[in-house]
């Protein structure tokens, strides 16, 4: 045989890449007893993880009770997640009528079916559109009442998780396009709307959203002429809308600046107009590259809803701290933040997760 | 030479006047006086040093850039700030760009079929036929669901070609649409062209590819400093330039 022949092109040809991994004891060899030093941080980490993970679990899990009244929970070592179970109609729901609170549970549930079902890209067609406008209306109906011998129900009762989600979704899904059409604005030739747009911006980035969640409620009414009031939730929907914009605008503004002008070049060599070249050519690339920060945007907007306490409106934060006011359940602050905490967790996280996805999907360099 | 033989496929209408036209950039001179007629399946190629204001003579033949003094008319419709006669003249002008400039997120054929279908108004299914007749002319069609970021640069710079036809041009414009290719990709888009050009096209050719020039163009021009320095049929022109300019920059490019 030609055994001796190593470097026939055939053998190049068949050498396989090194072997990098060989099990668990070879992977924690290169990477957590690599050297002295990494070794013993290795084991100090691993002492403090002794430390805290057990009592942790036997805290949280084995030693606490979930169906106790207050006083029992005194008695016990363990968490006492009976804050939470008892009050979870408060916590979730606020003032609305007790026996009427089905009508907002089924009003977050299609609204979390229609978000599920709007993840995939298959489904964004027109009748997905359509979907959503029946179900807003079937939520309005579902919350506000009074129509198909439903009880009407002051939205001053409104609160708890309802009140949080509507006030994220239609915040975040209403400050997107103002915000894309700001940034367009600023870009604008036409000086009267480039100046609108800056001062806009630059004037709503320079004010916390307290100050505007406040001016909507109090300044805001003085300019109505007598009698007239807007509803309370919506004014506080607008200026969130009307502040979170203000951030989209500049992240999409960064977009628009990524593309390179032979896109311009080429949309309009074709003969298309201004608005088909932002709609077909650049704000879909744009949009695209600006997924992460817009994400990040959407998020702590999310999380700055609970901001609407400031005009006393009861979202789900607000809820939570008001059942811990019950002399009962006044000592249980941390498992209800910590539930609390889990339904703010889960939100972003489904948010970030999505961004992620949806930015694999529009990749299309390789 | 074969594609020589359409010379008399020229017609005598003017599909192009540049009259007396001038650019600036700022205080800059980059157009001084040009004046060009184009006839109707005539074609040209430009050469000239970097900086002669070639590919912004014929940026200007579409509005990509403005000019400023002169007239330009393209088509029996004169360049203004009209932006309707501007948008008409660019349905009717294509161009091919040196880096491609193809929509990365759209696949080849969403690529070719969106000029017919947004500013044509042509039926999806129409504008996918014809698409895909254009495919075929360039060697692409197996390609057409891939993305640009999937194709080499001559792949791109063909469906670029095929982009362009697609919208039913009756002139193109070529902005150096090999100077960006490596050099095995460079007759393949040449190929191209010069099957265009067998078809009749009116071109503008920004180009150094004097191959090119001499096997397909009517007439060549040197341009330096702004200024047309010296036009002729592509013969005349190699064997016998005469400005002094043109000898020295045929010595460079030709060695």
């Amino acid at each position: 045989m030609e055994e001796t022949h190593h470097h026939t092109p055939d053998t190049i040809g068949d050498l396989k890449p090194p072997l990098t991994e060989v099990g668990v004891i070879g992977w924690m060899k290169a990477n957590l007893f690599n050297g002295w030093l990494n070794s013993i941080l290795t084991i100090i980490v691993l002492y403090l993880l002794w430390l805290t993970i057990p009592p942790l679990i036997n805290w949280a899990l084995i030693k606490s009770s979930w169906l106790a009244s207050g006083e029992q929970c005194k008695a016990g070592e363990g968490a006492c997640w009976s804050v939470v179970t008892a009050n979870i109609r408060f916590i979730l729901f606020g003032f609305y009528p007790h026996q009427l609170q089905w009508r907002p549970l089924l009003a977050v549930v299609i609204l979390i079916l229609l978000l599920l079902y709007s993840q995939n890209r298959n489904h964004w067609h027109k009748s997905l559109f359509y979907g959503w406008l029946i179900g807003l209306f079937t939520m309005g109906l579902l919350l506000k009442g009074g129509l198909f011998g439903l009880e009407p129900v002051e939205s001053n009762n409104w609160g708890g998780l309802p009140l949080t989600l509507l006030l994220a979704v239609f915040g975040l899904t209403a400050a997107y396009p103002v915000g894309v059409m700001l940034a367009l604005g600023r870009q604008s030739r036409m000086p009267v709307i480039k100046s609108f747009c800056v001062v806009y911006i630059e004037l709503i980035r320079g004010v916390p959203l307290i100050s505007l969640l406040f001016m909507s409620s109090v300044v805001f009414p003085l300019f109505l002429p007598e009698g007239m009031t807007i509803n309370k939730i919506l004014r506080a929907q607008v200026a969130i809308i009307i502040f979170t914009a203000a951030y989209i605008a500049e992240v999409v503004r960064g977009g628009l600046q990524g593309m390179s002008k032979g896109q311009y070049e080429a949309a309009a060599s074709l003969g298309l107009n201004y608005f088909q070249t932002m709609r077909l050519i650049i704000l879909p690339q744009a949009l695209k590259i600006v997924i992460p920060p817009s994400v990040s945007i959407l998020i702590s907007a999310f999380k700055d809803t609970s901001l609407v306490v400031i005009i006393a409106l009861y979202d789900l934060l607000k809820t939570t701290q008001t059942t811990l006011t019950d002399p009962q359940w006044m000592g249980y602050s941390a498992e209800a933040y910590i539930f609390v905490a889990l339904i703010y967790f889960v939100c972003c996280f489904f948010m970030s997760n999505y961004s992620r996805r949806l930015e694999k999907e529009l990749d299309t360099s390789l | 030479m074969n594609s020589k033989q359409a010379d008399q496929t020229i017609d005598q209408a003017a599909i192009i006047t540049i009259e007396n036209m001038h650019k600036w950039y700022g205080e800059f001179h980059v157009l001084k006086d040009i004046n060009l007629t184009v006839k109707k399946g005539e074609r040209i190629v430009i050469c000239g040093p970097s900086g002669s204001g070639k590919s912004t003579l014929i940026r200007c033949i579409n509005r990509l850039e403005e000019h400023q003094r002169g007239k330009i008319i393209v088509d029996g419709i004169e360049l203004t700030n009209d932006l309707k006669n501007i948008e008409k003249i660019r349905t009717e002008v294509g161009m091919v760009f040196q880096h491609f400039n193809l929509f990365p997120h759209l696949t080849i054929l969403e690529n070719l079929t969106l000029g017919p279908i947004w500013v044509r108004k042509t039926p999806k299914k129409e504008a996918e036929e014809i698409a895909m007749y254009y495919l075929e002319k360039v060697r692409i069609a197996e390609q057409a669901l891939k993305f640009p970021g999937q194709l080499s640069g001559g792949q791109q710079q063909r469906v670029a070609i095929a982009r362009s036809l697609c919208m039913k041009p009756n002139a193109m414009l070529f902005d150096e649409p090999t100077s960006a290719l490596d050099p095995e990709m460079v007759k393949e888009v040449l190929d191209v062209m010069i099957s265009l050009a067998q078809d009749g096209m009116t071109m503008i050719v920004v180009s150094h590819e004097m191959g090119f020039a001499k096997s397909v163009a009517h007439r060549v021009l040197f341009m330096d400093g702004g200024e047309i320095l010296e036009q002729n049929d592509p013969e005349e022109f190699f064997n016998n330039p005469q400005h002094e300019r043109t000898q020295l920059f045929l010595s460079q490019i030709l060695d």
